[in-house]
């Protein structure tokens, strides 16, 4: 199955894409939700500000899902929906849209990605605690193997594991201790299910069997395929064969189709570069041959990233390039030909081996955890920890990357030379238009049905009704015309709102290299003319969960001697403000991945002037060049981007930013009254 | 060139709590001129300028990582806000210092409405000793108080330090969770002397939490302090036990005992500042710690502890 992961600004501009694309021969759709969507906010709320139909497309309600689906025809369509902490909402919406449509829930055909453990490790879209997300998990697989018997409802995501930072070992052992928390959770609703209904007789018994074959067989991965492209091979070799393991072991089960290990594929884009974007193009062919290359252990379904993802949000055009990717490798290439081409291999045999063993024992410690709901904390420092090797390999240059740290020199790139630099760019207005939108939605509904509906989820959710599934009352709620944000509120409101571990503290120290001493000598200069340490605040505002960069540049403060407040992701500008002010910072440090930097940065830096913090503030992320002069315009001392690899340099840019700020006052904020 | 010491200092005891991040970067300061402006800051708001003792009430808040101190935290916040009460929260991360800096977590962990002026929370690194205090933090609990009704110093304490944070404090809850042998530590380590109210949290946890709560009521009868309070505490949706914590709270926090408790801490900490100065020799100079302890009981009760450090070493011809 081919796909490109698509959606944007509106649920009609995204109907309109995703129209072409099918007409293209894309064989199904992969909707891109927007970050107020993936975390349960609506349009006109604080935290939305910036992000609505930014990195995908805003649902609000079931008429956004509406409008979405308009003329594509639901019970033909394989649909994937990038979404978790929400995902039984945004199914129950597709459930109502397509019964709108004459379509029954049993004929429907997709998956949900729902794979929460990844979200407080990596992507940072959680929205509730991790057991009433595993609770919510549980009850959305139950019901769709009962009545929604051709979704797959879950598809555990060890891709953005590698985005964060992990090793293949790491890749492979955390995503199977997700699968084994997620059956565990699913086989104890469905018992609990079976014993309401028929009592803990034998033929429950089986009966839980059952059913937990199908929930086995229904569970998909979606994986990552880095450059290294031959280890990455073995990877999804090995993987597979500890899912079978695991299914025969752990599970009972013996039927071959249901140990069959699913996956699908999205080459990397960690290893994408801003520098020299075009060679991006031949990294996510020799990815995408990773996950074909061998019949035993090919992708079922491949989604390629667009070339250009470092520099901003891909055009059309650029997906249109990465879907012809995929055809050329399928129907002119002999790649499909043949039978598994590494059958017998000693090399690939070994690798694989390898790999189980690393995998087998990185698994026993997270069991020694208590499983991976537990160990999240454990799983998250770890990463930090990977990651910041990887990122110290690119810097010595031990790792070569092409265009970036090695073979640097180029001519100016005709790709990226049109007025907005060779990205899309969405119309500021959409926003707008989409508070208005909900705001009509909420005015014209049915209120007390919506009410009624809400009191009957939030009282489902509470922990003495814990035994009854929350899907029910999901699907009511969306019929009714509740909105995501409601939806959401209400089960923060139950289940409590969590904020997920930054991994950060943990992370070791750096040790021994030479550039580091040295800045820590500056620092320790620096201390010594501001009276106190240097004191530096990272931080992320909006719904951004993107945290690599912020968390490295957090953790390599601290080596250089400063004194880090780093207080996760999802902050409002009112909070740093408040934060950059109580804390007495000489610097803030502001990170933003999704492209709502435009209004999120001058939203942070008035707050921050109003509250009277004079420290500078540098901003991070994905910050195209046209973007870089109306920041600086808005306050911002310093701007890196994706090509500012070399951390150690940014920390010596802040080290001296707050020198040079500090001899013309001392501290950040005002000493004046406020 | 340094802030106005004196003038921030006087802001604070007319209570205008936006003088507090400015105070606190000055009470951080090592830098000489910072230090000079530092001590006319806390002369401000000493017993003597202010005519008596300041009325905040400081709580040290300290038990073992993950103890569920911020989470707790989080809901009495709640609690003192919705009373309308000003809180300043000195949090003392735990996260070691590596190659001189430090990452301070803390203040995710606390759940506060960013816009509340009520609300002041400043974190910093624990120095060396693990649940010791550095001198920023225990002039700024002092100078806080001036100004906030309400001033929490968290730590966190495994058994070893505690001392400090009761020098500090005007009131010492120790938190610990249920089961896993915490209590057991604590006595061992004889914290069971330090803590004027104990809570076991997570009290959601049903029977486990109960029990813990009789053993450590049982072990405070023991060591002679029937009368601290031991508290069963959800600080996570359902609460339990966090109004009747506040309230207790809000008893410890009565003038009476807090003046006395001060007095009795200046003079302490005065004495250990001189031993630590001048050794067992200064002491001996002294007649003892006694004797030294006598000699502080006869001065003035609105005396700082730099005046009767003063006035220990001029006893001793020093």
């Amino acid at each position: 199955m081919m796909r490109t992961y698509a959606g944007h600004s509106t649920a009609r501009a995204s109907n309109e894409l995703y129209r072409r694309n099918l007409q293209k021969g894309q064989t199904g759709l992969s909707i891109a939700f927007d970050l107020p969507t993936q975390t349960g906010y609506d349009p006109d709320e604080e935290l939305a500000r910036g992000e609505v139909g930014k990195v995908g497309v805003p649902i609000a309600h079931r008429g956004d899902m509406a409008a979405l689906m308009e003329g594509i025809p639901l019970a033909e369509m394989n649909t994937s929906m990038t979404i978790n902490a929400t995902a039984a909402w945004l199914l129950a919406l597709y459930i109502v849209t397509a019964q709108d449509q004459g379509v029954a829930q049993e004929e429907l055909q997709g998956t949900t990605q729902n794979d929460i453990i990844k979200e407080f490790l990596a992507r940072g879209t959680y929205a509730f605690p991790p057991a009433a997300s595993m609770r919510l998990i549980a009850d959305m697989i139950a019901y769709t193997v009962e009545h929604v018997p051709k979704w797959n409802p879950i598809n555990i995501c060890s891709y953005r594991l590698q985005e964060a930072g992990a090793t293949p070992i790491q890749e492979i052992a955390y995503s199977m201790s997700n699968a084994i928390a997620v059956l565990d959770a699913v086989q104890e609703r469905v018992a609990a299910d079976i014993a309401a209904k028929d009592g803990s007789t034998d033929s429950a018994q089986a009966e839980v069997q059952k059913r937990m074959e199908q929930v086995f067989g229904r569970i998909s991965f979606f994986v990552n395929a880095g450059v290294r492209f031959i280890e990455e091979h073995a990877k999804l070799r090995a993987m597979s064969v500890l899912w079978e393991e695991l299914g025969r072991e752990r599970y009972g089960i013996s039927d071959e189709r249901l140990l069959r290990f699913r996956y699908g594929v999205q080459v990397n884009s960690l290893g994408l570069t801003e520098a020299q974007p075009e060679n991006n193009v031949q990294r996510i062919v020799l990815e995408a041959l990773a996950v074909t290359l061998g019949r035993d252990a090919r992708a079922r379904a491949i989604q390629l990233p667009a070339w250009n993802e470092a520099l901003g949000l891909p055009r059309p055009w650029d997906q249109q390039w990465s879907l012809r990717i995929q055809q050329v490798l399928a129907y002119e290439t002999d790649v499909l030909e043949y039978p598994d081409i590494f059958e017998g291999s000693r090399v690939m045999e070994g690798l694989v081996a390898e790999l189980l063993e690393g995998a087998r024992a990185e698994m026993a410690v997270v069991a020694e955890h208590g499983g991976a709901v537990e160990a999240v904390a454990y799983m998250k420092s770890a990463l930090v920890d990977s990651h910041r090797e990887r990122i110290r390999r690119i810097e010595s240059g031990e790792q070569v990357v092409v265009g970036q740290n090695r073979f640097t020199e180029s001519e100016a790139s005709p790709l990226t030379d049109d007025a907005q630099g060779g990205i899309l760019v969405v119309d500021p207005a959409v926003e707008a238009e989409q508070i208005e939108a909900v705001r009509r939605w909420r005015a014209e509904r049915q209120q007390q049905a919506v009410d009624a509906a809400l009191r009957e989820l939030a009282a489902v959710a509470r922990e003495e009704r814990s035994g009854e599934n929350l899907m029910v009352a999901t699907i009511a709620a969306a019929r009714a015309g509740a909105t995501t944000g409601e939806w959401a509120g209400t089960l923060r409101e139950v289940f409590g709102s969590y904020r997920a571990p930054t991994g950060v503290g943990e992370a070791a120290a750096l040790g021994g290299a030479e550039e580091v001493d040295e800045l820590r000598e500056q620092v320790t200069r620096l201390q010594e003319q501001l009276g106190r340490r240097p004191k530096i605040l990272v931080g992320k505002p909006g719904l951004d969960g993107h945290s690599n960069g912020a968390e490295q540049i957090a953790v390599r403060a601290r080596d250089s001697g400063m004194d880090v407040v780093y207080e996760g992701i999802r902050l409002t500008p009112a909070q740093i403000a408040a934060s950059a002010l109580q804390e007495g910072v000489h610097v803030i440090g502001l990170s933003i991945l999704s492209g709502s930097h435009r209004q999120l940065i001058p939203a942070v830096i008035d707050a921050l002037r109003e509250a009277g913090v004079t420290a500078p503030v540098v901003v991070g992320g994905i910050i195209p060049e046209q973007d870089v002069a109306p920041l600086r315009q808005a306050g911002v001392a310093a701007v890196y981007t994706p090509k500012d690899f070399d951390i150690t340099r940014i920390m010596r840019d802040i080290v001296e930013l707050v020198r040079a700020n500090g001899s013309s006052s001392n501290g950040s904020s005002a000493n004046g009254s406020a | 060139m340094s802030a106005d010491g004196a003038g921030l200092g006087a802001r604070l005891r007319e209570r205008d709590l936006s003088a507090a991040p400015a105070a606190l970067n000055l009470l951080e300061s090592a830098s000489a001129s910072d230090r000079r402006q530092a001590t006319a800051l806390l002369r401000e708001v000493s017993p003597a300028a202010l005519g008596g003792e300041a009325a905040g009430h400081v709580i040290g808040v300290t038990g073992p990582p993950g103890a569920g101190k911020s989470t707790l935290l989080s809901a009495l916040l709640k609690q003192w806000r919705a009373r309308d009460q000003s809180v300043a929260v000195l949090a003392i991360d735990p996260s070691s210092r590596r190659s001189g800096g430090a990452l301070l977590g803390d203040r995710a962990r606390i759940d506060f409405d960013a816009g509340d002026r009520g609300i002041f929370i400043r974190s910093s690194a624990a120095g060396e000793r693990l649940g010791g205090l550095s001198w920023a933090t225990r002039a700024a609990a002092h100078a806080l108080a001036a100004a906030f009704e309400i001033v929490v110093i968290e730590t966190v304490g495994v058994g070893q330090a505690e001392t400090d944070v009761a020098d500090a404090a005007d009131t010492v809850l120790l938190v610990v969770q249920p089961g896993g042998g915490d209590a057991l530590q604590f006595l061992k380590a004889g914290v069971m002397e330090i803590p004027d109210l104990l809570v076991v949290s997570k009290a959601d946890l049903g029977q486990i939490a109960a029990q813990t709560a009789r053993e450590l009521s049982a072990a405070l009868r023991a060591l002679g302090r029937p009368s601290v309070g031991v508290f069963a505490v959800s600080a996570v949706a359902p609460q339990q036990g966090i109004e009747e914590l506040a309230a207790a709270l809000a008893e410890l926090g009565a003038p009476g005992r807090v003046a006395e408790r001060r007095l009795r801490a200046r003079r302490a900490s005065a004495i250990s500042d001189y031993a630590h100065e001048h050794g067992a020799r200064g002491l001996r100079a002294l007649g003892g710690r006694r004797a030294a302890e006598r000699l502080l009981e006869a001065r003035d009760p609105g005396l700082d502890s730099a005046a009767l450090l003063a006035a220990l070493e001029e006893a001793a011809g020093l």
